[in-house]
């Protein structure tokens, strides 16, 4: 007996040891990342999983303020020209020394098709290593936001991934399950030890980190994808998970009345707009023949002084959301607090605007919307229609799932019909407002389905492309954005909000873009 | 098969552009032209549809266009998931479904059996996913006992994942279990009831009360016997239903199954899995319909009298 309990005392111990010292943290989110490959995929999820576990030359602070990394400092030689300063002493988790050759291969790699990375950095032209601690990375003329673009930029070993047949991220052709595309290899705090796509991973402390690990004590997070909010909801309460940097709006007051548990909000990087094609000549959808009433700014204004973003903010949002005047969050270059002023909410001024402009009686149009892309986005729309038709204008709502809506936005429908009018959102992770332009308002832009096209507005998007001295390049934003507020080119509607829920003594610190950084965690 | 072929090959060429979600929504039109003709997408419908039953017939699903992986190694590693949940459900709803029913049928009405019939009514009138969010809620949030999502641990037999060899892994099967029988369940009740209740209606039982056999072996052996035939026939087919059934409990309950595989896929328009699930689907549904017909021979003496006479 006495032996009984020697062995179970003996058992209870060394159970207690092993893991009273470990903070770890259970996470969930929706997703998974799809791929460990740093570069097969440009997605949130994708990149939040390797940001624990993958580095690169520079990387976004908290505050999305950009620190150096694997490089130590950096200068521009030449106007197409950087030179970066590779730290020393970093080693990846196999043990393999970083080398120069290790990042001229990564952005070589990310910057080849079949990378899904190949866009975001197509102005870099090459990157070579110049001796064992130098890189230098040439561009296709002047880039003033290569550093923001880099920060998505994931350092692999190249001998890791040439040994084990990923030099490419992956090879459609030959069907082949790229072995870097469910093992990773990186030089960051956290190394992941265990994969089952969509069920679990976990990552552990890499204790051969180069940083300090002073700013976190997790030994271990776990991540537990739960894609149905409800269930992620109830496991957050259950207390079967840590903490979700994905909370559902409609959940928020029921997780904050529980004492054990705490709630987060800050405004994220992603606005939400509706785009109206002003510049073909006829709508495809309306009643109005012969002439296209977006055309005229007095319709594209009497429209905008519809919208009662307050009462949506309360009713379809539930205080979760910032309304926008401008379509830019805070904290994106070129986004000031005086352009995020809304025009007056007045569907009197609309009236006599639309009077004026020859539709007293207003018209009709169809308002293409997704319905599961952000958040409450059909609910959005339907309340927008309603404060539509208050001023006359009658609004047909087309809500549908987001891969048939970007297409339809972006391709036209099966009959080749574009859309009217369409709701549309933008995040920014570049930081600058030149990701806007020249998706949104340059002529040639690839998302610029409203149409729109001003020649000084072009011009100001090439030149902003290339300009390096900052305050002239500020400027050049600033008056594009004076240009395109004043002709009401979008109709803004507000800045998303980024949620996460968490155990009260768990603190991971929140971010505009979603992504949790646990170098930064803290269990207490 | 073929004509499911068809079906899912065409469905899937209107549930939207896997290109879109593919590339992400900043990619250049040059980056998406590329993805849609490596990917075979701008070859006319017919030449796309003989690829596809091509691949088929041998096998080849194809490479998941989200995940990069061999569709068949996906379903491989998702199958065993979804099959011990129907598994256990269907063990459920029948030993639970019958036990109720010959109970219900036998005192037919009692307090209790008007009871179980009003409960079981709710099986099959609430919505899979409220009755999962419920149970979750009583075991997982309030009372704190049974895991909300997941599997559990899982033992690795090499080519099958079994949830059934740990505490947690049976733990995490019991509330999805419940959840997907349920339906099953109530079908089961009532139709065992309805036998009972017309067989203990025929001459050959009040003959056999009349001999002055046992209650209970009137009610088990010769009623019950006889009543079972339609059930079996029933179930077997449900255990098809209980499969297609399953996407909604395992989204509920994070079921890494191969329901939830399907519903990722759908959201991600990954054309390779979807076409893949629904040939597995209607596939399983012609194998369990003919294993059903071949029982048939066994267990009902009428069916094999015939063949002999002839």
């Amino acid at each position: 007996m006495k032996k009984l309990i020697n062995i179970f005392l003996v058992l209870v111990m060394s159970g207690f040891v092993s893991t009273s010292y470990a903070a770890s943290i259970k996470w969930s989110m929706p997703g998974d990342s799809l791929t460990l490959d740093p570069h097969a995929q440009n997605e949130g999820p994708t990149h939040m999983v390797s940001r624990q576990v993958y580095e690169g030359l520079v990387t976004p602070g908290i505050d999305m303020e950009i620190l150096p990394q694997l490089a130590e400092s950096w200068e521009a030689t030449a106007p197409d020209t950087w030179i970066f300063n590779i730290r020393k002493g970093v080693k990846f988790h196999d043990g393999s020394s970083l080398t120069a050759g290790d990042i001229a291969f990564s952005i070589n790699r990310a910057k080849t098709a079949p990378s899904d990375m190949v866009d975001l950095i197509k102005s870099v032209k090459s990157a070579t290593a110049i001796d064992d601690n130098t890189v230098e990375v040439k561009t296709e003329g002047p880039n003033p936001i290569l550093l923001n673009q880099l920060t998505q930029i994931f350092v692999m070993s190249e001998s890791w991934a040439k040994a084990n047949g990923c030099e490419v991220s992956y090879n459609w052709d030959a069907g082949e399950t790229s072995y870097c595309a469910s093992n990773a290899n990186g030089t960051g705090p956290f190394k992941i030890t265990f994969r089952e796509q969509d069920v679990r991973t976990v990552f552990e402390k890499n204790n051969d980190w180069w940083g300090d690990h002073s700013s976190h004590n997790i030994d271990k997070i776990e991540l537990l994808p739960i894609k149905n909010d409800a269930t992620r909801v109830a496991a957050l309460l259950s207390g079967e998970i840590d903490f979700t940097n994905v909370v559902p709006v409609q959940d928020i007051a029921r997780i904050k009345s529980s004492a054990e548990h705490t709630v987060n909000m800050t405004p994220s990087n992603r606005t939400i707009f509706f785009g109206m094609d002003q510049g073909s000549a006829e709508l495809n959808s309306s009643n109005v023949k012969g002439k296209n009433p977006f055309a005229d700014k007095r319709v594209r204004l009497a429209m905008y002084h519809a919208l009662d973003m307050e009462a949506i903010k309360d009713k379809v949002m539930r205080g979760q959301s910032f309304p926008a005047g401008i379509i830019t969050a805070p904290g994106i270059n070129g986004h000031t607090p005086e352009r995020d002023q809304r025009l007056a909410y007045d569907p009197e001024l609309s009236k006599a605007l639309l009077a004026e402009a020859g539709y007293p009686d207003g018209f009709e149009l169809t308002l293409d919307c997704p319905n599961d892309r952000y958040i409450n986005d059909e609910a959005i729309c339907v309340a927008a229609i309603g404060m539509f038709a208050k001023i006359g204008v009658t609004v047909n709502l087309d809500a549908k799932t987001k891969s048939q809506h970007f297409s339809e936005v972006k391709e036209g429908d099966a009959n080749g019909m574009t859309s009217d009018m369409y709701m549309l959102g933008w995040g920014v992770p570049t930081f600058d407002s030149h990701y806007v332009y020249s998706y949104l308002f340059e002529s040639s832009g690839s998302w610029n389905k409203v149409n729109f096209s001003n020649a000084k507005v072009d011009e100001l998007v090439a030149a902003m492309g290339v300009e390096t001295d900052l305050d002239k390049r500020n400027a050049m934003i600033a008056e594009a954005w004076d240009i395109t507020q004043a002709d009401v080119t979008y109709l803004p509607l507000h800045h998303q909000v980024v949620n996460q829920a968490s155990k009260s003594n768990v603190d991971v610190p929140i971010r505009m873009n979603n992504e949790p950084l646990f170098r930064f965690a803290n269990v207490n | 098969m073929f004509i499911v072929a068809f079906v899912s090959f065409s469905l899937f060429n209107f549930v939207g552009d896997p290109v879109n979600s593919m590339t992400g929504e900043d990619a250049s039109d040059e980056r998406r032209a590329e993805v849609r003709e490596v990917l075979g997408l701008n070859d006319p419908v017919y030449i796309q549809f003989a690829r596809f039953v091509g691949n088929i017939a041998q096998g080849k699903f194809g490479i998941s266009y989200q995940l990069k992986r061999e569709v068949s190694d996906l379903i491989g590693e998702r199958l065993p998931a979804t099959l011990e949940l129907v598994f256990v459900s269907a063990m459920l709803a029948i030993i639970t479904g019958v036990v109720l029913g010959v109970y219900t049928g036998i005192h037919r009405d009692s307090f209790i059996s008007n009871v179980i019939l009003i409960v079981s009514l709710a099986g099959v009138s609430l919505p899979t996913f409220i009755i999962g969010i419920m149970l979750i809620y009583l075991f997982s949030v309030t009372l704190g006992v049974l895991p909300s999502f997941g599997r559990g641990e899982v033992t690795d037999l090499g080519f099958w994942t079994t949830g059934f060899l740990t505490i947690s892994g049976l733990k995490a099967l019991i509330l999805p279990s419940i959840t997907l029988s349920l339906f099953q369940m109530t079908y089961v009740i009532r139709l065992v009831r309805a036998e009972m209740m017309e067989i203990l209606q025929t001459d050959y039982i009040k003959f056999a009360r009349a001999r002055g056999i046992k209650n209970n072996i009137i009610n088990y052996k010769h009623a019950l016997k006889n009543g079972l035939i339609p059930v079996i026939t029933i179930t077997g087919i449900n255990i098809g239903t209980l499969i297609a059934f399953s996407i909604i409990t395992e989204t509920v309950f994070q079921w890494p199954g191969m329901g939830s595989l399907f519903i990722n896929a759908v959201y991600f328009v990954d054309i390779p899995i979807m076409s893949a699930y629904m040939i597995m689907v209607a596939f399983i549904f012609v194998m369990i319909n003919f294993i059903v017909d071949i029982t048939y021979y066994f267990i009902d003496p009428r069916i094999r009298l015939k063949e002999e006479s002839n």
